[in-house]
């Protein structure tokens, strides 16, 4: 368990209808980058959208800062300084890229980031800021749905599968760009099934199965053991990929 | 019984390319049926013809403002505010009994709309303001009331919201007949208004309709687009329209941002009520009914979108002028059965889009 906890999750428990699809989830994580990965299924998307309150029949608990988060609605879980960037990217197809930006900045500008800076981080989002979001490409909607996070100006992100559909060099990119925000002070939750960018990203990594944190273990850890990767991800080990 | 999609807009402009499922075809045929027949009717009587349409669009200029604050709610919410037609009514009869009771010559006086007095107040152009401004209003509060007292809490069941608010239609309808009665009301115009204006070839017009309502028609849609393009609370309306869960999480006030909906949609049922009141005439039925019109308009128009709703709007206004001008065959009158044209046109834009003319899946 980290020390310096910003988050705890404690026996979380979400359904749809009457699957129940978390199962009594509790982890703790600190501003230390944390990925959670496991196979299809397993819940991941499920927890991300739980504690973003974004999904009615939960309960348990989830504390950030001391501050329990559940039973509120997103808007006052983004209040709290959580942004979400979620699976699929969650863009508004009715939304340019500039539309996207202003939506989330109030305009204020004592934040850290503002629309200026989000265009020094992602110089592309500046010179597609006229085109609608669908017009993007998975690259560029994913730096977009990153960005409008980022506005929040957040303390913790959580991202549900951010590299998924993306070409190695565009992941590449991002992982840089995920870096210096952590290196910003930005506490990270990573959820990823793409081992190569979690364990680039994240040194704890949370392992999901089935509804429950099954095992907690460290980057090194699985880059070395092919048998924990197959069964923790069902997917042929690194080494044998390269 | 034939009809098409909205008719100027459609017919003929269909690319041969796009016409290849069966129902598209029959759609296509439908409508050259029925664009043919009118043409056949505007050559042998144009003014006639011109008169009809332009009746079709001033009341499509009535369906418009109170759809476009129905599809304003429905759009962002998700919710079919099925009292959207009592506040039409109610803000109308609000609106009428200020009128009566602020500003009337002879206080508590008249119960028979018929019967044009001798000794009838003249009402002056504020006299006649003062009551819409109010009427409107209250109306854009009780909307904010019925959202925070009775849907708020049901966020996201649509059955239970549709439900509650056809209970208000119940009581709101029994409630406006006990206190208003059966009789037809009219909100009197201002009597320094032309009550007709003369057009080449169509000949005299009434000035209302033709002035104020399609004038704030195009006002209320002007103000609604700009509103939607260029503000804040534009941009959070149709970011909510695409993912409303994900605006929330985004730290917008989801909440507010509704009850703002509501205001300015339910303001728009008692703004079109007062122009309703005005042009036409209020008497029980007409909630349902203008329900019923907004329903079809944001159904042929798609949900959501302020352009269907133009469209939507038009359509029906149109259908159901020409429904009313030409459906005499012979000397067989099947005028009382125009009624039919409108789900006619309805399920002929269904078939050829689910969702509407603008709309897409939710």
């Amino acid at each position: 368990m980290p020390p310096d906890a910003i988050l705890e999750v404690k026996n979380l428990n979400a359904y749809y209808g009457p699957a129940h699809v978390l199962q009594d989830v509790s982890f703790e994580i600190g501003s230390e980058p944390t990925a959670i990965i496991g196979r299809n299924g397993m819940g991941k998307s499920t927890l991300c959208l739980s504690i973003m309150g974004m999904l009615q029949k939960v309960d348990g608990s989830v504390r950030f800062h001391g501050e329990e988060l559940l039973g509120k609605p997103p808007y006052k879980v983004a209040a709290a300084g959580l942004a979400f960037v979620p699976q699929g990217r969650r863009l508004f197809q009715s939304l340019t890229v500039e539309e996207h930006l202003r939506l989330v900045s109030n305009g204020n500008g004592n934040g850290r980031w503002n629309t200026e800076r989000i265009y020094e981080l992602f110089p592309r989002l500046a010179e597609r800021r006229r085109s609608g979001a669908m017009q993007l490409s998975g690259g560029e909607q994913q730096m977009l749905a990153i960005a409008r996070s980022l506005l929040l100006d957040p303390k913790l992100l959580i991202m549900d599968e951010p590299s998924e559909g993306l070409a190695p060099a565009v992941i590449d990119h991002l992982i840089d760009a995920i870096r210096g925000l952590s290196a910003e002070g930005t506490a990270i939750l990573l959820v990823e099934q793409n081992l190569s960018v979690a364990t680039e990203l994240a040194d704890r990594h949370l392992v999901m199965v089935a509804g429950r944190i099954a095992a907690e273990t460290t980057a090194d850890e699985l880059e070395n053991d092919p048998d924990a990767q197959r069964r923790y991800l069902g997917v042929e080990p690194l080494a044998e990929e390269a | 019984m034939a009809t098409s999609a909205p008719e100027p807009l459609s017919a003929g402009i269909e690319a041969p390319g796009r016409l290849r499922q069966p129902k598209q075809v029959i759609g296509g045929a439908v409508a050259a049926l029925v664009a043919g027949w009118l043409i056949v009717k505007a050559v042998g009587n144009f003014g006639g013809f011109l008169n009809a349409t332009l009746l079709g669009l001033t009341l499509a200029g009535l369906y418009f403002v109170v759809a476009s604050g129905f599809t304003l709610i429905f759009g962002l919410m998700r919710t079919i505010n099925m009292a959207h037609g009592s506040l039409y009514l109610l803000g109308g009869y609000i609106a009428f009994e200020l009128q009566e009771k602020l500003f009337s010559d002879n206080k508590g006086g008249f119960e028979l709309s018929i019967g044009q007095s001798s000794g009838e107040t003249q009402y002056s152009t504020i006299e006649w303001l003062v009551p819409l401004l109010i009427a409107a209003l209250a109306m854009g509060v009780l909307g904010v009331l019925i959202y925070q007292l009775l849907l708020r809490w049901n966020q996201g069941q649509e059955l239970r919201q549709a439900l509650i608010t056809i209970a208000v239609i119940i009581i709101a309808g029994d409630q406006m007949l006990a206190h208003f009665g059966g009789v037809a009301k009219d909100i009197k115009l201002p009597a320094s208004w032309p009550t007709s204006v003369d057009i080449p070839l169509i000949g005299s017009f009434g000035f209302f309709r033709l002035t104020i309502v399609l004038g704030s028609a195009i006002l209320v849609g002007l103000l609604l687009w700009w509103m939607i393009k260029r503000t804040r609370f534009g941009l959070i309306t149709r970011a909510g329209v695409d993912d409303r869960d994900m605006v929330s999480a985004l730290g917008i006030n989801i909440p507010l941002v509704f009850a703002a909906a509501f205001f300015i949609g339910s303001l728009l049922a008692g703004f079109g009520g007062v122009l309703g009141g005005s042009m036409l005439s209020l008497q029980p039925g007409q909630d349902s009914a203008f329900l019923l019109n907004s329903l079809v308009v944001v159904i042929i128009g798609g949900m959501g979108s302020l352009g269907g709703a133009a469209v939507g709007a038009v359509a029906l206004g149109l259908v159901q002028a020409y429904g009313a001008s030409y459906l005499v065959f012979g000397g067989t009158d099947l005028t009382n059965y125009s009624i039919l044209l409108t789900f006619g046109l309805v399920v002929a834009v269904l078939a050829v889009r689910p969702y509407g003319l603008f709309g897409r899946p939710a």
